[in-house]
């Protein structure tokens, strides 16, 4: 299972590597097992968000609770459709949440703005506005897909290196400049 | 971008202080905003502004045809999906002149009633988790997931249906589905009285939503309240008995009206207790139309494939678990489109009411005054 | 006691006269034309007049129509007490459509009327408070008319989704560009001889 990251030896590594190992795991295991996610339902996928975190398909069992505020949360499920009016917020709560940071999208209005093609006011997509991690697709996904989507999202921070876990800034990475509000 | 609401909130002394509620708030109604100018706890005004969930339904009921249209009416408003479809489809069945065959309208009386128990499920859980009672809401999510297996049996989705079509609905009632409702109905009686025990005559319940947000009959009927809020404020009025429409003349049940149970007449607490009631109601109409369920088709059984109704237009109401909803369906005589679709709500004039109630609340009283309103966003934007 | 359509168009046609339109043709739901200068009166005789009683004004809404160049302004009132509803249109010219607001006599016209003003541009006088209310402030245009042409976007969002490859390859494009960016500004314009070292490293 060791094998399974890839990383860079470096000089003088192999000793290092493996107890690094370990400690990336760890770490990821920590991480992955408390993902609190951000209660960004905008329309009926909130309602299907709303029964994954019910009785049944319990999102509590992963260690994850919805938070309120971005302040608090790792990651941030776009359920629903964005409009134009609410993708200056959506991009604000993103701005806002702390590093190291996940987006789920969830349905098809996220993903691709489903079935809304000819709609005037509708962002085509999340990824539009927000970099995103896992799609879910679905009108509206069932609760045991989201619950895919999540253990994705939850194998994805298994895959990351502990080194690089201050991920580095999203903007950095691309090369591209989102617009920055003033008074952010 | 917001000068226009901050001039309609009005200046500020220096002792009071303008707060954003919203879009994006732990409350569940949906994506709502609301501009607040506070004097410490206790509001000046609190202005909402909606249109954040705005997707153009309207507009998209002129480009696609009409039986493209019914799956967008589920999205008007997701919670209750089966009452938006079906006021479309009574809207196009009165432009085309088609009947629903008996069977049909009984399945459409079940699957509605069903949806009813659901949404109200939604809106009581919500509102405890506003007021701050976190477990009943988990109690909801529950109930309502054994509803969305029976609906999902019926057919085929839990959230957004396009069961009802234009002519009847979509597929027949599966065999034993009607004796697993039974059942359900037999087990959510039940479950009503827990709800009572664990959080209708609770004491801090009780005592954050008697009195507060009351609205006489007189002012509910000028702002345009339908349904549940209605009612509360001590209306008789339920489209179902009054003004029936489909099967519903064929059953009996009570509709309950706000009688000032915890405080006065048309507060919070009686539009909540209305909707628990109701949920009593809709499972002895569920029993009602089960037993008398006719054999049949349950579609007409000559819809035509591309359907061009003559020149006119259709007004359809339907007593949805929020209100009454409305379809002004208009047609031109030469397209397979409609001319024009429009969908009155209940939730969105429910929201015109909200800034005169809000003088001189608490921001807390807010949320309570919301909840109890029982507002979705779609409703309000489509 | 319910009236019928007939009965109810005839009682405002005897007091108004000419400024009430005939019945339309009763094939499905029908409606009576009220001239726009005359709305207010009319409404204030539907509301108050006893045997009509029109306590609920349950729609108000309007549909475009291009080829007779008009925005017709549509009334759903209804009577809680008599249990009969009417239907009332009201045709504005395109060009500038305007007309009295309800909001004096029955206040959800408020909301009802901002809506319309929002998507058709038809201005209300009187209404306390004339903004839009589902597009944002600053929209340009009136989306339900129906020769309403979609901007490109709003502010730096496309209204387009282009298929996902050509999505990723303009995110691609953006990175080689800002790394060529980044290399021309990194790079000093200096020559330098062919075998002393170049100081900076990539």
């Amino acid at each position: 299972m060791a094998n399974d990251y890839a990383h860079d030896p470096g000089a003088g590594a192999q000793i290092l590597t493996t107890r690094s190992n370990i400690v990336q795991e760890v770490f990821n295991m920590a991480r992955k097992s408390s993902v609190w996610f951000l209660l960004f339902g905008l329309a009926c996928c909130g309602i299907e968000l709303m029964q994954t975190g019910g009785p049944r398909a319990d999102l509590d069992r992963f260690g994850s609770v919805p938070r309120a505020t971005p302040r608090q949360s790792d990651l941030m499920i776009v359920a629903g459709t964005l409009t134009y009016k609410m993708a200056i917020r959506c991009r604000l709560l993103y701005q806002q949440m702390p590093e190291p940071k996940y987006v789920l999208s969830m349905g098809s209005c996220a993903t691709c703005g489903g079935l809304f093609q000819y709609s005037y006011s509708v962002v085509k997509g999340v990824d539009k506005i927000v970099p995103v991690d896992v799609y879910v697709p679905g009108c509206p996904p069932r609760p045991e897909a989201l619950t895919e989507g999540f253990m994705r999202i939850q194998d994805l921070m298994m895959r990351e290196r502990w080194k690089a876990k201050m991920r580095p800034n999203v903007q950095e990475k691309l090369g591209v400049q989102y617009n920055v509000p003033e008074n952010v | 971008m917001d000068e226009l609401v901050i001039q309609k909130v009005g200046p500020v002394t220096d002792e009071e202080m303008i707060l954003n509620m919203g879009p994006q708030h732990p409350s569940t109604h949906g994506v709502i905003r609301f501009v607040v100018k506070a004097d410490g706890e206790i509001m000046k005004v609190a202005v909402p502004v909606v249109g954040y969930l705005h997707r153009a339904i309207e507009k998209i009921g002129e480009i696609v045809t009409f039986p493209q249209f019914m799956p967008y009416t589920d999205r008007a408003d997701y919670l209750a999906a089966m009452f938006a479809n079906e006021g479309y489809a009574l809207a196009v069945e009165k432009l085309m002149g088609l009947d629903v065959p008996p069977r049909g309208q009984y399945c459409r009386a079940i699957s509605c009633e069903l949806n009813r128990i659901a949404s109200h499920l939604v809106s009581v859980g919500t509102m405890g988790q506003d007021i701050g009672a976190l477990t009943p809401f988990v109690h909801a999510l529950r109930e309502r997931e054994s509803i969305n297996d029976l609906i999902e049996e019926l057919c085929g989705a839990r959230l957004t249906y396009n069961y009802h079509r234009i002519g009847g609905v979509a597929f027949d009632v599966p065999d034993g589905w009607t004796d697993k409702c039974l059942r359900f109905c037999d087990h959510f009686d039940k479950i009503l009285d827990e709800y009572d025990r664990l959080l209708t005559w609770n004491e801090i319940y009780v005592k954050r939503l008697a009195g507060m947000g009351i609205i006489p009959a007189a002012m509910a009927i000028d702002y345009g309240l339908v349904g549940p809020n209605l009612r509360g404020s001590g209306v008789d009025w339920d489209l179902r008995r009054d003004l029936p429409y489909g099967c519903y003349a064929d059953f009996k049940f009570e509709i309950p009206v706000g009688k000032g149970w915890a405080g006065k007449v048309g507060d919070c607490f009686d539009r909540y207790y209305v909707r628990i009631l109701e949920m009593r109601e809709c499972t002895k109409i569920i029993r009602q139309a089960i037993e008398k369920l006719p054999p049949g088709d349950v579609m007409h059984p000559k819809v035509p494939k591309k359907m061009k109704p003559a020149a006119g237009e259709a007004w359809s109401r339907v007593e949805s678990a929020r209100g009454e909803m409305g379809y002004y369906v208009t047609a031109d005589g030469v397209s397979e489109k409609a001319q024009r679709v429009r969908i009155r709500t209940g939730s969105f004039t429910a929201m015109g009411i909200v800034e005169p109630l809000s003088r001189g609340m608490m921001i807390a009283d807010l949320v309570a005054l919301i909840a109890s309103l029982d507002v979705v966003a779609p409703e309000i934007d489509r | 006691m319910a009236l019928t359509p007939e009965q109810i168009q005839a009682a405002v046609a005897a007091k108004f006269g000419d400024a009430v339109g005939p019945l339309a043709p009763p094939a499905k739901d029908p409606f009576f034309t009220v001239k726009a200068d005359r709305l207010l009166e009319v409404c204030r005789f539907l509301k108050a007049e006893p045997t009509l009683a029109f306590d609920f004004l349950e729609d108000v809404t309007a549909t475009d129509h291009l080829k007779e160049n008009q925005i017709k302004v549509v009334y759903h009132l209804f009577s809680y007490a008599h249990r009969h509803g009417v239907v009332i249109k009201v045709e504005l010219d395109r060009a500038a459509p305007k007309v009295a607001s309800l909001e004096p006599l029955w206040k959800t016209a408020d909301w009802l009327e901002r809506e319309v003003y929002d998507l058709f541009g038809v201005t209300f006088e009187g209404h306390p408070d004339m903004r839009r209310i589902m597009m944002p402030d600053d929209w340009v245009g009136h989306p339900l008319r129906k020769d309403y042409q979609e901007a490109g976007g709003y502010e730096d969002i496309s209204n387009v989704r282009d298929s996902s490859l050509v999505e990723y390859r303009r995110m691609d494009d953006a990175v080689r560009e800002a790394v060529e960016a980044k290399a021309k500004a990194a790079a000093p314009a200096t020559p330098s001889t062919p075998l002393a070292p170049t100081g900076t490293v990539h």
